[in-house]
């Protein structure tokens, strides 16, 4: 596997005027091989979705380079599909056209075509005409992804997809991706809160310490693959699970100032 | 310890004046509660009416001189002579025209202009100060100052119609394109799409839906300020013949030009209403 994403010393600082400068990342460094999952794990504040933006080109990093396919990214585009949690579809465009949306170089037909196509791996075909008012939360993040997909982008960025989803629906939409991604063998960086999700989806699991924002510690998920719902109960997941929320646990409660207050903390 | 608890609950349950949860539903009309349109319409019909009722008693039995309160009989009357004597047409015709010239004229500027302050700071910090400053001056002000400029043309009544409805119109468009999600253009520009592409596909048709509405409410402002610069100086229209009724004591033909205009304003507002349901069918609204 070759090299996909390089993200190079990153560093982020929000300055907001009279309030003193919140440094949300400092001296990041993550590579990504072409056709890996992996995931940014965080508790809320650690800058998780604030490292994925920089990599969408929605923020530009204070310091540091972000390369993708050996090319220094500025600004967004077209190569990086991204899913966001909410407000992910125009509620003016039924599902297929929000899919279409921005496949202008495509005839009409050709559009057509291939929206249909990728709702198809969504499962959504179906529902093709139904405006997101009239799909539920999980549908509408099926047609999000869809929309992504259709413009086969070199990766997939996501920040907490399932996040506004509930548990059910939560664990269907990861057996979803983790089928396409067998499917596909996608690139796809996923910014998660959730210990078990990220597990389960990645083959590596960027866990990210808080203020500021810095790589505490990269795991190699060995999980086999392909992997559905069950592995969630092997003794190697569980075993890792426990380590993770550890690692996070510790990250919290250093992060929020507990350690004076809490007695399970323990120094980091 | 269980005893405390007991007590507790029980004070819940039986403390005086308290009826509990459960009798909080036995109210006939329960807060936000939904109606059947049958429901909605007898209502709407049975208050009407009440008002009608309330009216004829006031007037037909002279309780009110109908110098002052003229009756149902003689409002329609009023109208029925209006009609005969050829000019109520004409009348809604120049009050139209007038108001639709002066609305249409607003409405092409504020879109527009209200779409770039609302997307571009640097518009809204050249061109917001200006609107509010003159946003407070009231737009009858200008009516004698029109008046010398114009004279009674149709010309000086778009001006005021434009004064009164334009920096109103163009601050709420600005609100309504300032209220589109921000993932929406950033789900737009990782799409690969540009600035402008952004705002025609996105930011425009995104706030489509609340613009119309704000050109709803911009109408009855500019219903108000067609009668009100038709009363002061016109020479047709429905404000010029409430005007010319009250110089003959005519209250009849006065209050018939009032409901006239309540009528056409109606007419207005269920226009644009049909043209947001059948714009925007996504926008399913409750209780419209």
């Amino acid at each position: 596997m070759t090299d996909l994403l390089h993200i190079d010393g990153v560093r982020k600082v929000f300055s907001g005027g009279k309030q003193p400068d919140v440094v949300a990342l400092d001296g990041v460094n993550l590579t990504l091989r072409d056709g890996e999952f992996v995931s940014l794990l965080g508790a809320s504040g650690c800058g998780k979705s604030t490292l994925l933006r920089i990599v969408a080109g929605l923020e530009d990093p204070t310091d540091g380079i972000v390369w993708l396919d050996g090319h220094q990214v500025w600004g967004p585009g077209r190569d990086r599909g991204m899913v966001f949690q909410q407000y992910t579809l125009y509620p003016w465009l039924t599902a297929i056209q929000n899919v279409e949306f921005a496949l202008t170089e495509l005839s009409k037909s050709e559009r057509r075509t291939v929206a249909l196509e990728y709702l198809e791996v969504v499962g959504l075909t179906q529902f093709r005409d139904h405006f997101p008012g009239q799909l539920s939360g999980g549908m509408q993040q099926r047609v999000a992804i869809a929309r992504a997909l259709a413009l086969r982008p070199r990766i997939l960025l996501m920040d907490e997809p399932f996040g506004a989803l509930d548990a059910q629906t939560r664990g269907l939409m990861q057996e979803l991706l983790l089928t396409i991604w067998e499917r596909d063998r996608l690139s796809v960086l996923f910014v998660t809160h959730d210990v078990e999700e990220s597990l389960i989806l990645s083959d590596r699991v960027c866990v990210l310490g808080a203020r500021p924002g810095r790589v505490r510690e990269i795991l190699d998920v060995t999980l086999p693959r392909p992997r559905s719902y069950a592995a969630q109960d092997t003794p190697e997941f569980i075993e890792m699970k426990r380590y993770v929320h550890g690692l996070i646990h510790a990250e919290v409660i250093h992060a929020t100032g507990l350690e004076t207050v809490l007695e399970t903390a323990e120094p980091l | 310890m269980s005893d405390i608890l007991q007590d507790r609950e029980s004070s819940t349950w039986t403390a005086p004046g308290s009826k509990g949860v459960l009798s909080r539903n036995r109210h006939r009309m329960r807060l936000y509660e939904s109606i059947s349109r049958r429901t909605y319409v007898t209502i709407a019909i049975v208050a009407f009416l009440v008002f009608l009722g309330v009216w004829s008693l006031l007037s037909y039995t002279h309780w009110v001189n109908n110098l002052f309160l003229p009756t149902p009989t003689q409002v329609v009357q009023a109208l029925v002579n209006w009609y005969q004597s050829g000019t109520l047409l004409p009348d809604i015709k120049d009050s139209v025209t007038r108001i639709l010239l002066g609305f249409i004229v607003s409405t092409a500027v504020a879109i527009p202009v209200g779409v770039f302050m609302g997307t571009f700071k640097h518009v809204e910090a050249a061109v917001e100060p200006p609107v509010d400053f003159i946003r407070y001056m009231p737009a009858v002000a200008f009516i004698p100052l029109t008046l010398i400029w114009f004279g009674t043309t149709d010309s000086q009544k778009i001006v005021i119609l434009f004064i009164g409805v334009f920096f109103q119109e163009v601050l709420l468009v600005m609100d309504n394109v300032k209220t589109v999600p921000r993932q929406y253009i950033e789900m737009a520009y990782t799409l690969g799409l540009s600035r402008w592409q952004i705002l025609r596909r996105v930011i425009i048709r995104s706030s489509a839906p609340g613009i119309v509405d704000t050109m709803r409410i911009c109408m009855g402002w500019a219903w108000t300020y067609l009668v009100v610069v038709e009363l002061v100086g016109a020479d047709s229209g429905l404000g010029f013949r409430i005007q010319t009724s009250e110089r003959y004591l005519d209250t009849a033909t006065i209050v018939a030009g009032i409901i006239v205009i309540g009528i056409l304003g109606l007419i207005f507002d269920f226009a644009f209403k049909a043209i947001y349901a059948r714009s925007f069918p996504y926008m399913k609204r409750k209780g419209r």
